[in-house]
């Protein structure tokens, strides 16, 4: 290619994607909820890694996420292009090709559980390995374009992230891991359905069978309720757990209560309600969702330290 | 002064290459920390010979 043919082309070249079009198939945002999660299942374990050991776990832990992101993008990029949300991502911008972006999937995930297995143990490596194949094959491939209740399963594979770190502390699974990763799995399907209410035309455009295609808006109102009710019950129950205590108490009372409040409004409202006023109520929900799941991992980190301190319980006795 | 102005393809690469560059550099640095505090561990530790020293 000569220089004259370089500077003919004034648009990114498919091949040419630069440093940040690659971190981008990562799915950064993501990722951060992953650290998060991972980081309060690793520090919230009776056992205390070397903090080397435990910055490493996180960094592949991350990287084996972003590396389902990036083969997620990989299938996804047909209906990427559809969707008014996602048509500026790498692929369907024509910045990176698919070929590309399976291979540095492929390839970050196969590295990022043998570092995983080196710096921390097989369990944690394993869960992981499992996580990536969970969201790619099981959901990206399997379930999403076929089910309604996609969203309902492959909430799964958000919700190992803490209990790899709990895995790469501890190297074994608990109930008090098993009861973390619950927490997510039940809150994902309010959390999406919220979004998928005021993302409307979207995932119509794009034939991916959401619950607001498939059984209607009034349908996915209902579920929303649904699903938050049993949220409720569970996140506010684990504080009598081993993870739980006062200040886990409090903020599952708080947020429960205001998540509640919100899945009420949307059940309540009808289309022309919400069209009205632009989804306000719907999009409040989906905000407070996302500090929802922030609020109760920051408390479970809260317990854990107090728990640390001696402190675990603070007169609640028998809840450890 | 450089001859002919640089093309947004060059800077784009060389910005891929930097960012690699530096993660991978980041990579070494934690593989060697890592090793550190691999064997730095209790359990990595040589047992000594029974009586050694005594």
């Amino acid at each position: 290619m000569s220089d004259a043919s370089l500077h003919q082309a004034s648009t990114a070249q498919p091949g040419e994607g630069g440093f940040g079009d690659f971190f981008a198939l990562l799915k950064p945002r993501v990722m951060v909820l992953v650290v998060f999660t991972a980081l309060v299942g690793l520090l919230a374990a009776p056992v205390a890694l070397h903090p080397v050991e435990a910055l490493a776990a996180i960094l592949f832990i991350a990287a084996g996420g972003g590396a389902a992101g990036a083969l997620n993008m990989w299938w996804e990029s047909d209906i990427d292009a559809l969707m008014r949300r996602t048509r500026r991502r790498p692929i369907p911008a024509g910045r990176v090709t698919r070929d590309e972006a399976f291979a540095f999937g492929i390839t970050l995930a196969a590295f990022s559980v043998v570092m995983l297995w080196l710096a921390t143990n097989a369990l944690a490596a394993a869960i992981l390995a499992f996580t990536i194949f969970f969201y790619v094959v099981i959901y990206t491939v399997g379930l999403k374009r076929w089910t309604p209740q996609n969203i309902v399963i492959g909430g799964a594979a958000g919700a190992f992230p803490p209990m790899i770190g709990w895995a790469a502390a501890t190297g074994s699974v608990s109930i008090e891991s098993v009861l973390m990763f619950a927490l997510i799995f039940m809150w994902t399907p309010p959390h999406f359905w919220a979004l998928a209410l005021f993302m409307r035309g979207d995932y119509d455009q794009a034939g991916v069978p959401m619950l607001t295609v498939t059984h209607g808006r009034k349908s996915t109102r209902r579920h929303i309720l649904v699903y938050t009710v049993l949220l409720a019950v569970m996140a506010v129950g684990a504080a009598f757990t081993g993870i739980g205590g006062p200040v886990y108490l409090i903020v599952a009372l708080v947020f429960n209560a205001l998540f509640l409040r919100d899945a009420v409004a949307i059940w309540r409202r009808d289309e022309d309600m919400a069209e009205a006023d632009d989804y306000r109520v719907e999009k409040r929900a989906f905000r407070l969702s996302l500090w929802y799941l922030f609020a109760h991992f920051t408390a479970i980190l809260a317990e854990a330290a107090l728990a640390g301190l001696g402190l675990g319980g603070l007169g609640f006795g028998g809840w450890a | 002064m450089s001859f002919r102005e640089e093309h947004e393809l060059h800077k784009r690469r060389f910005g891929r290459n930097l960012g690699l560059g530096l993660v991978l550099a980041g990579f070494v640095a934690l593989v060697f920390g890592l090793t550190i505090a691999k064997v730095s561990n209790e359990d990595f530790r040589v047992p000594t010979q029974q009586g050694e020293g005594s």
